[in-house]
């Protein structure tokens, strides 16, 4: 049976009738290989021998007395990486070389997508190529020199806003042309159908693992999780396992400047539109062009977002707020201040909105914060920012 | 019979589509160029409404797009551009467009207008089989011929869905990859044009890398019943910005060297 194409009226396929043949081919190849032993235990292998799964959930003794309840981190940040992007990135590295693809295209915003993809691409034996916005690569220059020392090549992308956006269009247009050989490793729940429900699927051991962890330290299941939403994987991926049960689920957006000036938060301040192969909310004019997205957090810099994070937004499952660059970059510091973790600037957008929503919670309430990825490649940028100020 | 069907039925040569972006390199200016096409000779003009994401497009009509937008291209302005050149000729144009744009102006207000500001037909470049009933069926409301797009890579089964719901011609997308010059035609795509010819009484039109005579008479040869010129035009007038006078020169020359003479058109087609 075809996975469903949509979550309620979100999602679709909206591209050339070129890559139609690669999209069924690939869906084919999903439902096929993904599910059978064989791939089951080489992605087992892969994600616990190589990429250090299972990741911590961390009490944090610090942040539950500030916040006044139990509050775990979700540590991706400890994956093989620095962030939960090679879930994905293995996954489908996996995928491509059953479908006997040779070469893997990216794209990439903040570098975590690209580096994950070229680590999966160099112990794989796959040809990597990865494209990236200018602006982005001058302010994540740390992940460009790494995924050129792992082998990959870093293609700048000049057209548009010279960011996450236009490197997907650049990457589509790749994948065009190359159809037969390559595979686009999307790094999120964005993209065409069968894009969405691939990569949730991959990152779903990240709620998978917290409903176990926390259910065994905790004996319950916790009364609400937090996680950054950019085109939305970790958080997909932290919520699925959750969404039947009686937890609150919060995503984090970009709110940039605030919602009445430049921003990054398409479920907050956007509308439903067509964009990347999928009917999805997002940033655009009265006419439909797309709009610009600024965030400090190049990861979360992207005018669309998932389309099933539309459906559950619609459907009121998950409560989106916008958390501004102030916010994020004052939980960024408090966060390696108070537990000695520094945050990845999209993971901090979660700190702070979990900052926001604890207050209810209660001594006794659990809430569980998704920390995507680790702050390093952060660190240059945050420091030239706190430059004159105290 | 629509202005597109009647342009197939009464030419005995393929037709000489060519392509310009609305508002490149400003209203005015996109107006001439249409004008000039016309009359020099090109049968049917593919009219593309930018838009700020074109992923189906190479970089000529992506600068193209880009500065039709920046001289304020919007769809309003579109349609008031379809108008006026609709009062100046009487050319079949075909909408080239991307869905958000259709699908923001409500699908069916889309076609109603376009129809009657004088359009012909409408393609969407990121509309394939699965997402192009809700869009034809509007489309055929209004009186819009449906162009659909066939590739290389699209299956035989699939073609004749595609064929069942498209209208005015199939359009056949002639390279692998985006729109753009290319020194050779692939043999793939001839094949494919071959096989539409087969399959269908609908017009096939190849499009996508074609910018040469010997180009176009190969398109001819294998069956095609015209054939799309978009980026090498195009490129003309991102050439000649600091002059308009020659651009239009350029784009007149362009179209009239491309003109399939019905002579040259090999006999198997007469």
């Amino acid at each position: 049976m075809k996975a469903a194409a949509r979550f309620g009226p979100y999602g679709g396929q909206f591209v050339p009738e070129t890559l139609m043949a690669a999209l069924e081919e690939l869906e084919e190849a999903y439902r096929t290989v993904v599910p059978g032993a064989a791939f089951r235990d080489e992605m087992d292998f892969y994600l616990r021998e190589y990429a250090g799964r299972e990741t911590p959930l961390t009490f944090c003794r610090n942040l539950s007395g500030d916040l006044a309840c139990r509050v775990y981190l979700k540590r991706e940040d400890l994956l093989h990486s620095g962030a939960h992007k090679l879930n994905n990135a293995l996954g489908q590295a996996l995928l491509a070389r059953r479908m006997g693809k040779t070469r893997l295209i990216a794209e990439t915003g903040a570098g975590q997508h690209g580096v994950a993809t070229a680590i999966a691409g160099a112990v794989l034996g796959l040809e990597v190529e990865v494209f990236m916005g200018e602006e982005d690569m001058a302010r994540q220059a740390l992940n460009v020199a790494r995924m050129h020392m792992l082998g990959a090549r870093v293609v700048p992308v000049h057209s548009g806003s010279r960011t996450l956006k236009d490197a997907i269009n650049e990457a589509l247009r790749d994948w065009v042309a190359n159809v037969q050989t390559t595979h686009y490793l999307i790094g999120s729940v964005v993209g065409p159908h069968p894009f969405p429900a691939i990569v949730r699927d991959f990152q779903t051991v990240i709620g998978i693992e917290t409903r176990k962890q926390v259910l065994e330290k905790e004996e319950r299941l916790p009364d609400a999780i937090v996680a950054c939403v950019g085109g939305g994987s970790n958080a997909i991926g932290m919520f699925t396992p959750f969404l039947a049960d009686d937890v609150a689920l919060y995503g984090a957006e970009a709110g940039g400047e605030g919602l009445d000036a430049r921003h990054g938060a398409t479920l907050c301040g956007g509308r439903p539109g067509v964009l990347h192969g999928t009917y999805s909310y997002l940033l655009q004019d009265a006419f439909g062009q797309v709009l610009e997205s600024h965030s400090v957090s190049a990861g979360l810099d992207y005018p669309g977002v998932g389309p099933e994070h539309s459906f559950l937004k619609d459907s009121g499952r998950v409560t989106y707020e916008a958390v501004t660059d102030t916010e994020a970059i004052d939980s960024f510091l408090y966060l390696s201040r108070r537990e000695g973790i520094l945050p990845a600037l999209e993971s901090a957008h979660a700190v702070a909105l979990a900052r926001k929503i604890s207050a209810g919670l209660g001594r006794e309430g659990v809430l569980v914060i998704n920390l995507s990825g680790r702050g390093d490649k952060d660190v240059a940028q945050v420091a030239g920012m706190m430059e004159g100020s105290p | 019979m629509t202005r597109i069907g009647e342009a197939f039925a009464a030419r005995p040569a393929p037709l000489l589509v060519t392509c310009t972006v609305a508002g490149d390199p400003d209203y005015r200016t996109s107006i001439r160029i249409i004008r000039e096409m016309a009359d020099a000779g090109a049968d049917m003009v593919e009219l593309v409404m930018p838009f700020s994401d074109p992923v189906a497009d190479g970089p000529v009509i992506q600068e193209a797009g880009a500065r039709a937008l920046a001289s304020g291209m919007n769809t309003d302005r579109f349609f008031s551009l379809v108008r006026e050149v609709r009062e100046l000729t009487g050319i079949p144009l075909v909408v080239l467009t991307y869905a958000n744009l259709v699908v923001q102006r409500g699908i069916r207000s889309f076609y109603r207008e376009a129809a009657l500001a004088g359009a012909d037909a409408v393609a969407i470049a990121d509309v394939p089989l699965e997402e192009a009933e809700p869009f034809c069926t509007a489309a055929r409301e209004a009186g819009i011929d449906p162009v659909l797009f066939v590739s290389q890579t699209t299956s035989v089964p699939r073609m004749k869905r595609i064929l069942d719901l498209a209208g005015g011609f199939v359009y056949v997308v002639a390279a692998m990859g985006v729109t753009g010059v290319r020194e050779t035609l692939d043999p793939a795509a001839l094949d494919c044009i071959r096989k539409l010819r087969r399959m269908t009484d609908l017009p096939v039109v190849p499009g996508f890398g074609i910018s040469t005579p010997a180009q176009v008479m190969a398109c001819a040869d294998a069956g095609a019943d015209g054939v799309i010129v978009g980026s090498a035009l195009v490129r003309e007038i991102g050439a000649h910005l600091e002059d308009r006078t020659g651009m239009a020169a350029a784009v007149r020359q362009k179209v009239q060297r491309l003109k399939p003479e019905a002579g040259l058109v090999s006999p198997t087609r007469l």
